[in-house]
């Protein structure tokens, strides 16, 4: 039987609050709001995943679909982090940001600038350029970046308030492609790391939180599970446990076994 | 000729932003809404008094479900 806790942790157990650019989190998975059947699983599922920062994307009004996403996204009592998804120039990156700061009345914004149609990946020095002009500007930046440890540490020396690296392709769900590029993006940077694009499943999420990733964003994975609410629940539940596992200390991978039963009164059965 | 949103439109030069808006069936205080006017965000409270000029275009935006 699935229960989603709205209130408590899925677990049940204590899990230090986040803070990211001033603003503190209790719930370590961001949802992405793209993919979902409808409105109303959208909703649910955001109860669910217990999420309270959900991205939401910027796009010409269509006088045909007179949407209600904002008050469906207010009821659900999230704040919005705005992407600048489909840009793939600074300038267009700089200027996405500065409107949906209008539309939205926030300076928080989740910055995309990609540099390959295919792979989605980011144009490391367009977003680079800006994050730069963006944290000059007053806001408050987290780049989806590569899982490259020095330009993760060059956003975070340019005043980004997190960085977002990639486990593999948005929409993949390849998981993590190169753990031990996430780990090090942990020790390279003081700011929070999130874990973003590329998760599949449950398991991949409580892995990047095992690497030292301080929160984990899922979109497509929950929203277009057979179940989206059920996933979020999982998903929930995994950032919880991988959070718990990193803070008590896994114990070193060794190549052969080491007995967990003592070896010493070992009683003498006599021959075979 | 004014091109709104992408596409040629009967908007003319000298109406407001807030008149393309209204076009739109969108009112001033439209939330999460935001407008761009030749590549150049057009603050909310521009939009009563910010006149379009010959050949501008307008990009009129709102929230959708994303990333």
């Amino acid at each position: 039987m699935i229960v989603a806790m709205r209130d408590a942790t899925e677990t049940g157990l204590a899990i230090d609050e986040l803070k990211i650019g001033g603003r503190t989190l209790r719930s370590r998975l961001l949802l992405g709001t793209g993919g979902f059947p409808s409105l109303a699983v959208m909703a649910e599922t955001i109860a669910a995943s217990g999420s309270e920062l959900v991205t939401v994307a910027l796009r010409r009004v269509d006088p045909a679909s007179r949407g209600s996403l904002i008050d469906v996204l207010e009821r659900a009592g999230v704040e919005l982090l705005p992407n600048t998804a489909g840009c793939y120039t600074a300038r267009d990156a700089v200027l996405t940001a500065k409107l949906a700061r209008e539309a939205f009345s926030t300076d928080w914004i989740k910055l995309e600038v990609i540099g390959d149609e295919d792979t989605l990946m980011p144009d490391a020095p367009e977003l680079l350029l800006a994050a730069e002009q963006l944290v000059d500007e007053g806001f408050t930046v987290l780049p989806y970046t590569t899982d490259d440890p020095v330009l993760a540490r060059r956003l975070a020396d340019v005043g980004c308030a997190a960085v977002m690296p990639l486990g593999s392709p948005i929409g993949s769900g390849m998981g993590i492609r190169n753990p031990y590029n996430i780990a090090l993006i942990r020790e390279a940077v003081d700011v929070p790391v999130v874990l973003d694009a590329g998760i599949g499943t449950a398991s991949d999420a409580a892995l990047a939180m095992e690497l030292g990733c301080d929160a984990v964003m899922a979109a497509s994975a929950i929203s277009r599970a057979q179940d989206p609410v059920r996933m979020a629940s999982a998903m929930r539940a995994a950032v919880e446990a991988g959070w718990l596992a990193r803070g008590a200390g896994r114990i070193p991978r060794r190549t052969y076994a080491t007995a967990s039963s003592p070896d010493e009164g070992l009683p003498d059965l006599g021959p075979a | 000729m004014i091109v709104l949103n992408g596409e040629n439109s009967d908007v003319r030069a000298g109406e407001t932003v807030a008149a393309v808006l209204a076009r739109l069936d969108l009112s001033p205080a439209a939330r999460g809404v935001a407008v761009a006017v030749d590549g150049e965000v057009v603050p909310r409270a521009e939009w009563e008094s910010f006149a379009l000029g010959e050949h501008a275009r307008v990009e009129v935006l709102t929230a959708m479900q994303g990333g």
